[in-house]
């Protein structure tokens, strides 16, 4: 479990991370997804201790990260995968985590095995590791202590198809034993394949976060009339969150409660259909573009 | 613990029974980050290079030295040469190793706790000193004694324990200045260019500055921390020299450590 309240980091002018607040419940994997430079990393640094936040706090299974006695056994993390000593072999940034740990050399090996790299591959000097390597190495070194809690940082970065695919259910399998898993990325696809819950952020604020299925579902019904304006202002006037591109007019709400309401706003509809195909990439850019610009639209919104 | 209140609909985790972690000892974090030092292969042979640069001295002075003169001060002054250069070194990247291959990341989200681990990386330094300087002037008596068998003559033991025991304590003083250097800069060029400048380019502008002016060739003693560093080799120290020695490794040492630690333990790790 990760609760995260409040958090903001500031660099300056600069808000990298602002007003953060999300859960990733245990059981469940939590896809954390945004643009690069949308405050993910800064957001998962804080998380563990490494960068300070100017506000707010987070807490991993009820604690502080620097609370944890042994935060290995607790919570894996992986924030960056080529962040190792080159000159190391993958067995041996295994060993040194796994001593700092307290835990027995047979872990290593059980590890390595877990994420299938071999005898000779973890013998080789890490500069040698091709990134899929290195992601296999990091996932390695998290799962190392037998941990309640994941925090990967764009673990599916330099895996090809199969590779994500193992991971998806590597991480599932983790899920289903009641652990908690947050990994974030920027790429649409990995996220709609790995996770139940997903939050988005955008320019450091949280611009939408659900379980995958709400958060699909939401992309709703596309409406055109006439004049979309004044279908948009009338979906408005009954509560309904709208947005207008191409001459059409998408909602939240389902086909019937859009359709009853231009009905009664004596608006005659030309089309009426769930935006299908939309998935969560539209609501991706969408959301992103919102979040580009200015608050005041947010807020309104 | 398998309850949580969720606003989203869950599949009950299983519930699994598990142990509190003990807190990590700070003696495996000395043994993690000793280890550190030596399980590559630019550290290794940066360790392994105390003994090889200790042989190579011992060997050049039997070789081109006057083998009559030869006692074990010589042997101990060219063994000495090449520590005051590797021991420094060794110990700025005990520290900036971890931010120039970024492996600070890890180190300090398995630990916390950053002064801990830069703790047990200075204990580890100092103890790696004194090994390396019995090391260098074993290797050295062990060349007084062959410089001994070649010449015929019996070997000159004229390094008393007091002498032994200052040559140490200066290396060690060598060492900790690389140490502060490398917590100030957490960047490895930077903070071996840092100690040179320290220990070979301040020494010169020191004299320089004596030559000219009588205030500060009085009282050099109390600011320049090299004065009195370089007579623990050879010299017995007057207790004046002693308080000189304390100010000055406050100054040089004890400072830049305590800021540097205050800036690890601030700073972001990306």
């Amino acid at each position: 479990m990760i609760t995260i309240e409040s958090l903001t980091k500031r660099y300056g002018a600069f808000t990298a991370v602002d007003h953060v607040s999300f859960t990733a419940q245990p059981g469940r994997v939590t896809g954390f997804l945004g643009p690069n430079g949308a405050g993910k990393s800064t957001t998962m640094r804080v998380m563990v201790g490494l960068t300070e936040p100017t506000s707010g706090h987070v807490h991993l299974l009820g604690r502080p990260f620097a609370a944890l006695p042994n935060p290995g056994r607790e919570v894996g993390v992986l924030l960056d995968a080529s962040a190792q000593h080159a000159g190391r072999t993958g067995r041996e940034i295994l060993t040194i985590a796994a001593r700092t740990m307290g835990l027995p050399k047979a872990r290593v090996e059980q590890m390595l095995d877990r994420v299938s790299l071999t005898e000779e591959e973890s013998g080789r000097r890490v500069r040698n590791y091709s990134l899929g390597m290195r992601q296999r190495l990091g996932i390695a070194t998290a799962l190392l202590g037998d941990p309640e809690v994941l925090i990967l940082d764009e673990p599916a970065n330099g895996l090809d198809p199969a590779g994500i695919r193992w991971m998806r259910d590597l991480l599932r399998e983790f899920a289903d034993q009641g652990g908690t898993v947050l990994l974030s990325s920027h790429l649409l696809h990995e996220i709609e394949v790995i996770a139940d819950d997903i939050v988005v952020i955008g320019n450091g604020r949280i611009v939408a976060g659900g379980t995958k299925q709400e958060l699909l579902a939401s992309t709703g019904t596309l409406a055109r009339a006439g004049d979309p304006a004044v279908l948009a202002q009338a979906l408005e006037a009954a509560g309904l969150v709208t947005s207008v591109a191409d001459g059409a007019v998408f909602t939240d709400a389902d086909l019937a409660t859009v359709g009853r309401t231009a009905f009664a706003a004596g608006i005659p509809l030309t089309e009426l259909r769930t935006a299908d195909g939309a998935g969560l990439e539209e609501m991706f850019l969408e959301l992103t573009a919102e979040s580009q610009r200015d608050h005041l639209e947010g807020a309104a919104a | 613990m398998s309850t949580a209140t969720l606003d989203a609909p869950v599949v009950a985790p299983r519930s699994r029974e598990r142990a509190v972690p003990e807190p990590i000892p700070f003696t495996r974090i000395l043994g993690v980050e000793l280890r550190k030092m030596f399980d590559t292969r630019s550290g290794f042979w940066l360790m392994a290079s105390i003994v090889i640069a200790s042989v190579i001295a011992t060997t050049l002075t039997i070789l081109l030295g006057d083998r009559d003169e030869l006692s074990f001060d010589s042997f101990a002054a060219s063994v000495g040469s090449p520590m005051s250069i590797v021991l420094p070194i060794i110990g700025v990247l005990a520290v900036t190793s971890e931010w120039s291959q970024r492996t600070a990341l890890t180190s300090f989200t398995l630990v916390p706790s950053r002064s801990r681990v830069i703790g047990a990386k200075l204990v580890n330094a100092l103890v790696i000193g004194a090994v390396s300087m019995l090391i260098a002037l074993g290797v050295g008596a062990l060349g007084n004694l062959v410089s001994s068998a070649i010449t015929g003559n019996d070997a000159v033991w004229d390094i008393p324990a007091w002498t032994f025991a200052q040559i140490v304590l200066a290396n060690e003083l060598g060492m900790l200045i690389g140490f502060a250097l490398g917590l100030l800069f957490r960047n490895s060029p930077a903070a071996i260019v840092g100690y040179f400048v320290v220990n070979l380019v301040l020494p010169g502008l020191s004299g320089a500055l004596a030559s000219s002016q009588e205030w500060w060739r009085d009282n050099a003693g109390w600011f320049d921390v090299n004065q009195t560093r370089f007579l623990l080799f050879d010299s017995k120290l007057t207790n004046e020299e002693w308080v000189q020695l304390g100010v000055t490794s406050g100054i040089w040492i004890l400072l830049p450590l305590a800021i540097g630690l205050w800036l690890v333990m601030r700073s972001e790790v990306k």
